[in-house]
């Protein structure tokens, strides 16, 4: 791909940035020992926001292992509930049992809610939210605004390392003789409120509310430095207008996370009240063993609209990022500008609003009175309206692009079919008549498996493949990005698709065998079908992560500056950008980031100066 | 790190740092909004224990409100120069949070000497809980004074633009967290 520009571009675009950029003296000022004193500070703990990126990046993809491992184990009991499993002895210890008589091993049913549970709460949190958005949050916002670094170095290191920290207790918790946590990632009480509720409810538990207390101060700190550096930090000429949609996307990704994981901290920490001090927030009469506790006049209620209160805009926190990824992807690759830029940024806006005001529809059937259900079935119709408006400004996009083929766009590609599958189920649900039959069924995994799982994923694949000559100045193999694109793509719809129709019959999620219910039991080969694909599907990722680290030391080398031929600002910088971003001033920005095909060329970029007579595209 | 911020700093753009802060704010802010609505949401349920605040709670209040004054007095003199009135000032603020610290105290020893208990009904469980995450967040606030205490007897005496912004850092989140304090005890009161 990097034939595709002609060299002569790269002098080209540093010497604009010489001619008009703007001087900051940042250069004289010897900062960059500070960070580049020794391999701790280079490479642990670095203050450098692509490093930072690059950290984000390589613990989320670990932790993508085993969440996904997770869901293979708990895919093999689905399917094959007969089959011994005595085979995973080794791994999984006590949680096979395995029968004396028969040599056949079963899985613990304890350890099956344990890996669902853990299997949500590693890929939404760790993954999709810091492996996501802190990734990319990280990697783009200061090169794409035109910055020498967030606004706090510091506080971007530590946003990293509670990320880590928080990282580490989950997985102690893995280890635990009680195992992890297994009540839902939802952590709904009583299951969560006490210890004696089950094996996972005890220090599986805490360690889960300690994780995510340092997983939360780690996203305020990065959400804190994010909006602080789109706002205060752009470089000259770069108004909120001539963003890319990608920093748009981060910009409502933070304020969405600043705005609703301080409610998840007050619920979490009425609940360690609950859990230890003997109140009664969310318990009321509730019988253990026989035996009636003293908690009386709580409410489980009031936990889950805390809960969702955060947890409605958390599925936005993931899949905005995917789509400010997709909408840069899709648009360099298309070779055309992104159609409707405005109308993007405002659809982004509504949708970050209204995840505020649908939390209930995760509780239609949680005793919510059904006229109150009202509301929040209109408000989350109405969020199909921004959603099909940043679906059809994609498709128009792409259309009668000159579009490349290659692994990035293809995953951009997959997420608007995606997004469209999903979106369309999510109709069904958020109606809440229908929710009565649908809600807690597969239908339900289906759904928010594609339209913010699968979809999510492919954003970031597509910002990977995208971004990693930024990253790592080398290029992944496109080849194995394109069998893991089509793998991936065939996989996921082989695994989602059946499941909507066990869900329409009413086949219920979250239950470990369906063995005594004679209702369910022709759908045991759908189920195994599943299954399969879902093996194949997990080889593919181990594909994926091959070629990242394969590429990493020994991929192709990138040799122009601006390898795609882009015109944002991160592809101005020199191949290995070292702190500081711009080796001497910072690019000034004198147009909207999608000039492509325009004036008879292929692309300008942002840092090329209007020519006389010549509008700003983006100003209409 | 502040050189990285002015290097880009624009005239009449805010301070990045002042604008985190303000950010930070508004992220505690929405943690207390969950916190009182959820107290409505289960008030509105029923089975409810109604009792009078204790009185030191208003004590504690015009202790709060008084220390964001002297703060504030503090920093008037640190930009006129008045080192001895700036350095006075400046206990003074810390000794009142403390202060306002120990009369919170003291208001969950009087619930309890009432019969309001932690562990009680949920009417007495939210002020403990409520009152006592924004004394933490106070107790951070005490921290800052500190610090700048530390700095303003540590260091010779100058007006510098580093040592005003932290200043000014110190005292909006001290002006944040007493107003904070108000709107809850309003809350409390109305409800």
């Amino acid at each position: 791909m990097a034939t595709l520009t002609t060299s002569p571009q790269t002098s080209e675009l540093d010497q604009l940035i010489e001619k008009y950029g703007y001087d900051d003296h940042f250069h004289e000022h010897h900062e960059g020992d500070k960070y580049k004193s020794n391999f701790l500070t280079t490479y642990v703990f670095s203050q450098d926001h692509k490093i930072i990126a690059r950290q984000f990046l390589i613990t989320g993809i670990f932790w993508a292992f085993i969440g996904a491992a997770m869901s293979i184990i708990f895919r093999l009991q689905l399917g094959f509930p007969d089959e011994s499993l005595a085979w995973l002895k080794p791994l999984l210890g006590k949680w096979i049992e395995v029968d004396p008589a028969t040599g056949i091993g079963k899985l613990a049913p304890e350890f099956y809610y344990a890996l669902v549970t853990m299997h949500g709460t590693i890929i939404v949190f760790f993954v999709l939210t810091a492996g996501l958005s802190g990734t990319f949050s990280n990697l783009l916002i200061p090169l794409q605004c035109g910055a020498r670094d967030m606004a706090s170095p510091l506080l971007n290191m530590f946003s990293y390392w509670f990320f880590f920290l928080a990282g580490v207790v989950m997985f102690f918790s893995l280890f635990l003789s009680t195992g992890p946590f297994s009540g839902g990632w939802t952590a709904y009480p009583p299951l969560s409120a006490l210890p004696q509720a089950s094996d996972g409810s005890g220090a599986g538990m805490t360690l889960w509310i300690i994780s995510m207390v340092f997983f939360v101060v780690s996203v305020l700190l990065g959400g804190v430095n994010y909006i602080t550096t789109i706002l205060n930090l752009r470089t000259k000429g770069m108004n909120m207008w001539r963003l890319p949609l990608t920093i748009w996307a981060f910009f409502i990704t933070a304020i969405l996370g600043l705005l609703s994981f301080p409610v998840l901290v007050s619920g979490v920490l009425l609940l360690m009240f609950d859990r230890s001090m003997g109140t009664s927030f969310y318990l009321s009469e509730i019988f253990v063993g026989g035996q009636a506790l003293e908690n009386v006049g709580g409410s489980p209620i009031l936990y889950q609209h805390l809960f969702w209160f955060l947890g409605h805009p958390e599925v936005y926190i993931i899949i905005l990022p995917a789509m400010g990824l997709v909408s840069e992807v899709l648009s360099v690759h298309s070779r055309k500008p992104i159609f409707g830029y405005k109308a993007m940024v405002y659809s982004m806006l509504a949708i970050g609003f209204l995840s505020f005001i649908v939390w209930a529809h995760h509780m239609f059937m949680s005793g919510v009175n059904p006229f109150i259900s009202n509301f929040f079935v209109i408000f989350t119709l109405i969020i199909a309206v921004p959603s099909a408006v940043k679906v059809f400004n994609w498709i128009t996009t792409l259309y009668r692009g000159n579009i490349r083929y290659n692994a990035a766009s293809l995953f951009a590609i997959g997420f608007v079919s995606m997004f469209i599958s999903g979106g369309l189920t999510g109709i069904f649900l958020g109606n809440s008549a229908i929710d009565i039959q649908m809600h807690d069924t597969y239908f339900v995994v289906a759904h928010f498996h594609i339209v913010m799982g699968i979809a999510a994923f492919f954003g970031m694949f597509a910002g990977i493949y995208n971004w990693f000559p930024k990253m790592f100045g080398r290029f992944m193999n496109d080849t194995l990005g394109k069998i893991h694109f089509w793998g991936t793509m065939i996989g996921a719809y082989a695994i989602f698709w059946p499941m909507h129709y066990l869900g329409m019959a009413g086949v219920p999620r979250r239950y470990y065998s369906f063995g005594t219910f004679y209702t369910f039991k022709h759908f045991l080969e759908g189920k195994q079908v599943i299954t399969g694909a879902s093996v194949v599907g997990f080889f593919l990722q181990v594909l994926f992560i091959v070629n990242f680290f394969f590429s990493m030391w020994k991929g192709k080398k990138v040799t122009s500056q601006n390898p795609w031929g882009a015109s944002t600002l991160e592809w101005t910088t020199p191949i290995n950008p070292g702190h500081g971003n711009w080796p001497g001033k910072i690019p000034a920005v004198h147009r909207w980031p999608y000039d492509y095909g325009k004036d008879g060329h292929e692309f300008i970029s942002q840092v090329e100066p209007l020519k006389e007579g010549e509008k700003d595209s983006g100003d209409h | 790190m502040s050189t990285v911020a002015v290097g880009n700093k624009k005239v009449g753009k805010i301070h990045p740092l002042k604008f985190a802060l303000w950010i930070g704010c508004a992220s505690i802010m929405m943690m207390f909004a969950a916190f009182t609505s959820a107290y409505i949401v289960r008030h509105a349920v029923g089975n409810w224990l109604e009792f009078r605040l204790p009185d030191v709670f208003f004590v504690s209040t015009a202790v709060i409100l008084v220390s964001s004054m002297t703060l504030h007095g503090a920093y008037l003199a640190f930009k006129n120069g008045n080192e001895k009135r700036y350095k006075s000032l400046l206990v003074v603020s810390a000794i009142l949070g403390v202060a306002f610290i120990v009369l919170q105290y003291q208001g969950w020893m009087a619930m309890q000497s009432i019969g309001i208990m932690l562990d009680g009904n949920p009417s007495g469980s939210f002020i403990y809980v409520i009152s006592g995450v924004h004394a933490a967040h106070v107790l951070g606030g005490i921290a800052a004074i500190i610090m700048a205490i530390l700095h303003a007897f540590a260091l010779p005496f100058e007006v510098t633009d580093t040592r005003k912004l932290r200043f000014e850092l110190t005292l909006t989140y001290w002006h944040f967290v007493d107003f904070l304090w108000l709107y809850l005890l309003l809350f409390f009161l109305t409800q």
